[in-house]
């Protein structure tokens, strides 16, 4: 590696309203690295990025870059063209695609000049099949991104960064949807790319990618620098204490028993659109006091697997039998009365009304509940109440039960849905990906409820793309591949990759 | 170049000084036309005010413009709450309308204790049933509610106007296409002697009360705001969204029923194709200067209502031509929008930021 600085963010410093974000942050990148961004959920790292990327201006410091000769100059401050044009790219975490527009469209939005009435399509296909070759990051280029998998718009994200022919890549963790031979590709890929001269900045919650494919780590914590070290000299425990100030622990998995079944999925069929949502002639049984892991690339059966147990999509053949009893009305409302718990995938989509109370959305599975209203009306001081308490119990930090939900910050809102699924004791849990996304403490958290309501015998249908997540909780693994299931007893990371990837061990 | 950016927070006192400083504005602006017109500006502004608080006949043609636009502006409000886009609450006005008239001229002849009640829940049923159409095709078939409500306008006035010359025709009209008049108990008490406003104007206010009460308090109006708000959670959560939608497209097209109840059976006693100079457009504008909250609803039609017929006023004072009265009302509407944004958000100079932290 090379010393040469491309990069220097200087005494960054940016608060919203009372809340100090990022506080005198400074950060150095120099050509040809891998610099990995570490910190719990709210240190202030989406922040710092999103300033490098002019998306924010910040309220006191400046930002310096190299241009290919080396020379540096100040980047012009809230202003994402300069950013580009200094060769700066960005993969946010949420994604930033139009969703009836193709990859290609997709990828050259915005790179071409909006003068010129006839784009050049084939060139640009051609340029984005040369870098798909190149990074192993395939998608398919010609239909609508809406209707890919999560990873597969992800991969489109990457593709639209590397397409304007970036010098600095920034990534919001780029791994959270791929499988970790896909994420060890896309890392050997970034890796050539980097000896190749690129600098990357990674922002990632998962330490073995960050230790095995980083060269410096940078910590922030509450907003500040708190610490930067060299990978070689780094081990997991140095870093986890850095990020949360002490030393954390995993959950520990312990084999209890195994109850009578509480869900049954008998030779079930959903034909979806597509590959991703089709399930084909399914079994399925999870017993009361498991966690059933599934594993698998996103795009293979979870979505409808999850839609049918959350109520949201019906099956066209087969049966659902919950708790020794078939489920004849398949919807959300019918599950939640068959204490059927469904934590979503798509947390803000599908867990919460972001301008509503943090109260109200506590309450909004249960709104029939005599406690909650008499005669159609609400019960407000009950509401209330209820909400004061759960807030207590889960740990739910933000700006109070009257609050706008989407005031929380990502960890606190899951820990809102836990709140209002775990409370009600369901015989059945879905934990669709419950903890992508968060940070070490919101997802040891998420860990600890599941494994106290599987200790409590509920049943746990555990969807996760982090393998080793479904290897540190599952009791049971299954694989799903192309809309069905492989039940598998190997808990080795690389055969259940072969597994995931549809190669029969 | 300048970036738009959203307010951290709202400052109590620009979110009151901003009402005065957007009408401020509007009246700066509408005083060019005026001036071109040949009208003094301090004479003209002196009678549009006057004209709304001049007398207390001013006051009360004020308060019996903004009756309709306080039922019409409910409608939207609601509707939009739960962004089912109701376009068509002129159309529903004039559905109102019509069963006030059908049932108010003489099939009925009962006393007035019975006559109104029976008035007003036609004419809701009538505006509802104008929006549970729409509202069911979008439901079953995913027609576009935009559309369909905003068609159905076109199609019920060309209705209306068949009615007018058919069925509903006034015998002793001479003619003219309008209905036979109200029955005198048929017709919602005057709230004064010798001025036009009229019952409606109670009506209004305590639908605009029950609306803000039921939207907040009660369990439909909770699962009205999460289906508007955020109908995937909504769907998640197993609300029925169905229903919700349907329930609101009642309640929605039945309060611009109620606009064209009261303004036949309050107002002008008889119905006529022009009974409603727009109501159920601006009906769209005042709900959106209200925030689409019902309290807001009333304020905002209060301020509509002001401008307009303080704007009447001035033009005949002042002997100009009375489209000056639009043109104040659209730069007063479009300041105030202005201002609204501007509570929200801020206009930042990107490059003095940058060139201060150098």
């Amino acid at each position: 590696m090379n010393y040469k600085k491309v990069l220097s963010l200087k005494n960054l410093s940016k608060s919203f309203g009372r809340i100090v974000a990022n506080q005198d942050v400074s950060l150095d990148l120099y050509q040809g690295e891998i610099l990995a961004l570490l910190g719990e959920n709210g240190a202030g790292k989406t922040t710092l990025m999103n300033m490098l990327f002019g998306h924010y201006i910040p309220d006191s410091g400046h930002i310096e870059v190299a241009d290919e000769t080396g020379h540096f100059s100040e980047l012009t401050l809230g202003n994402p063209q300069g950013a580009i044009a200094a060769g700066i790219g960005m993969v946010h975490q949420h994604f930033t695609l139009a969703e009836n527009l193709d990859a290609v469209d997709n990828i050259t939005l915005g790179a071409e000049p909006l003068r010129s009435l006839r784009r050049n399509r084939s060139k640009a296909e051609k340029k984005i099949q040369y870098l798909i070759d190149n990074s192993g990051l395939s998608a398919p280029l010609n239909i609508p991104v809406g209707r890919l998998t999560v990873g597969e718009r992800q991969r489109v994200e990457i593709l639209k960064a590397l397409y304007r022919n970036v010098r600095i890549l920034v990534l919001d963790e780029p791994t959270a949807v791929l499988t970790p031979q896909e994420a060890d590709t896309l890392f050997e890929n970034i890796a050539a790319m980097a000896a190749d001269s690129l600098s990357v900045i990674f922002i990632s919650h998962k330490l073995r990618e960050v230790l095995a494919f980083s060269h410096r780590i940078s910590v922030l914590r509450l907003g500040k620098n708190v610490g930067e070290i060299d990978t070689s000299e780094a081990d997991e425990q140095k870093i986890a204490s850095l990020m949360v100030g002490t030393k954390t622990s995993h959950p520990e998995r312990m084999v209890t028993s195994v109850g009578s079944p509480v869900l049954r999925l008998e030779n079930l069929s959903i034909a979806g659109r597509g590959r991703r949502d089709s399930l084909k002639n399914i079994n399925l049984t999870v017993f009361s006091g498991e966690i059933l892991g599934v594993a698998g690339v996103s795009g293979n059966g979870q979505a409808p697997l999850a839609g049918l147990i959350s109520g949201m999509l019906r099956p066209e053949a087969g049966q659902i039998i919950l708790d020794n009893q078939e489920v004849k009305q398949i919807n959300p409302a019918e599950m939640i009365a068959k204490r059927v718990g469904r934590i979503p995938e798509d947390r803000h989509r599908d867990g919460i009304v972001g301008s509503m109370s943090v109260a109200e959305n506590l309450i909004i599975e249960g709104l029939n509940e005599k406690k909650f209203q008499n005669y159609g009306m609400l019960k407000r001081e009950n509401i209330s109440k209820h909400a004061e308490a759960l807030l207590t119990d889960y740990d739910v930090r933000g700006p109070g039960s009257a609050a706008p939900a989407q005031l929380l910050s990502g960890g606190n809102i899951q820990k809102l849905i836990l709140a209002r699924v775990f409370h009600e004791k369901p015989l059945l849990i879905l934990a669709n990906q419950p903890t992508r996304g968060l940070d070490m403490g919101a997802a040891a958290d998420v860990a600890h409820r599941l494994i106290e309501a599987r200790d409590r015998g509920a049943g746990i249908i555990l969807i996760s793309e982090d393998l080793d997540e479904i290897l540190r909780l599952a009791d049971r693994i299954l694989v799903m591949h192309d809309g069905a299931f492989v039940e598998t007893e190997t808990r080795d990371r690389a055969e259940l990759g072969l597994l995931m990837a549809g190669q029969a061990a | 170049m300048i970036r738009i950016e959203a307010r951290d927070t709202q400052s109590l006192a620009w979110n009151l000084g901003l009402p005065v400083i957007s009408a401020t504005l509007a009246l700066l602006l509408a005083a060019i036309p005026l001036t071109l017109a040949g009208a003094p500006i301090g004479e003209s502004y002196f009678y549009m005010f006057m004209g709304v608080f001049g007398s207390k006949f001013a006051f009360s043609e004020m308060l019996t413009r903004a009756t309709p636009l306080i039922f019409t502006g409910l409608a939207a409000a609601l509707a939009f709450r739960a962004k089912l886009w109701n376009i068509g609450a002129e159309g529903q006005l004039y559905l109102g309308a019509m069963a006030a008239a059908a049932i108010g001229t003489g099939v009925f002849d009962v006393s007035g204790i019975i006559l109104i009640p029976t008035i007003i829940v036609f004419g809701c049923a009538a505006g509802a049933i104008g929006m549970i159409v729409p509202a069911a095709l979008k439901i079953r078939f995913d027609a576009d509610e935009v559309v369909t409500t905003l068609l159905l306008n076109f199609i019920i006035v060309i209705f209306l106007q068949y009615m007018l010359e058919g069925p509903l025709k006034d015998p002793m009209g001479l003619g003219w296409p309008q209905s036979s008049p109200i029955m005198d108990q048929g017709m919602l008490p005057k709230v004064m002697e010798r001025m036009r406003i009229h019952y409606g104007i109670f009506i209004a206010l305590l639908c605009a009360a029950v609306a803000q009460f039921m939207l907040i308090r009660s369990v439909w109006g909770f699962k009205l705001r999460a289906v508007g708000e955020n109908m995937h959670a909504a769907r998640h959560a197993g609300l029925p969204i169905n229903s919700s939608l349907l329930t609101v497209a009642a309640i929605s097209g039945a309060l611009a029923g109620l606009a064209g109840v009261s303004e036949v059976a309050g107002l002008k006693g008889y119905l006529t194709a022009d009974l409603s100079p727009g109501f159920g457009y601006t009906g769209i504008v005042v709900a959106m200067l209200a925030g689409l909250s019902p309290a807001g609803v009333v304020i905002a039609a209060l301020f509509i209502a002001s401008v307009f017929v303080g704007a009447d006023s001035m033009s005949r004072a002042m002997g100009v031509s009375s489209y000056l009265a639009d043109l104040v009302v659209s730069a007063a509407l479009l300041c105030v929008l202005l201002g609204g944004f501007l509570t929200k958000y801020k206009i930042i100079s990107v490059a003095s930021q940058s060139g201060s932290s150098r």
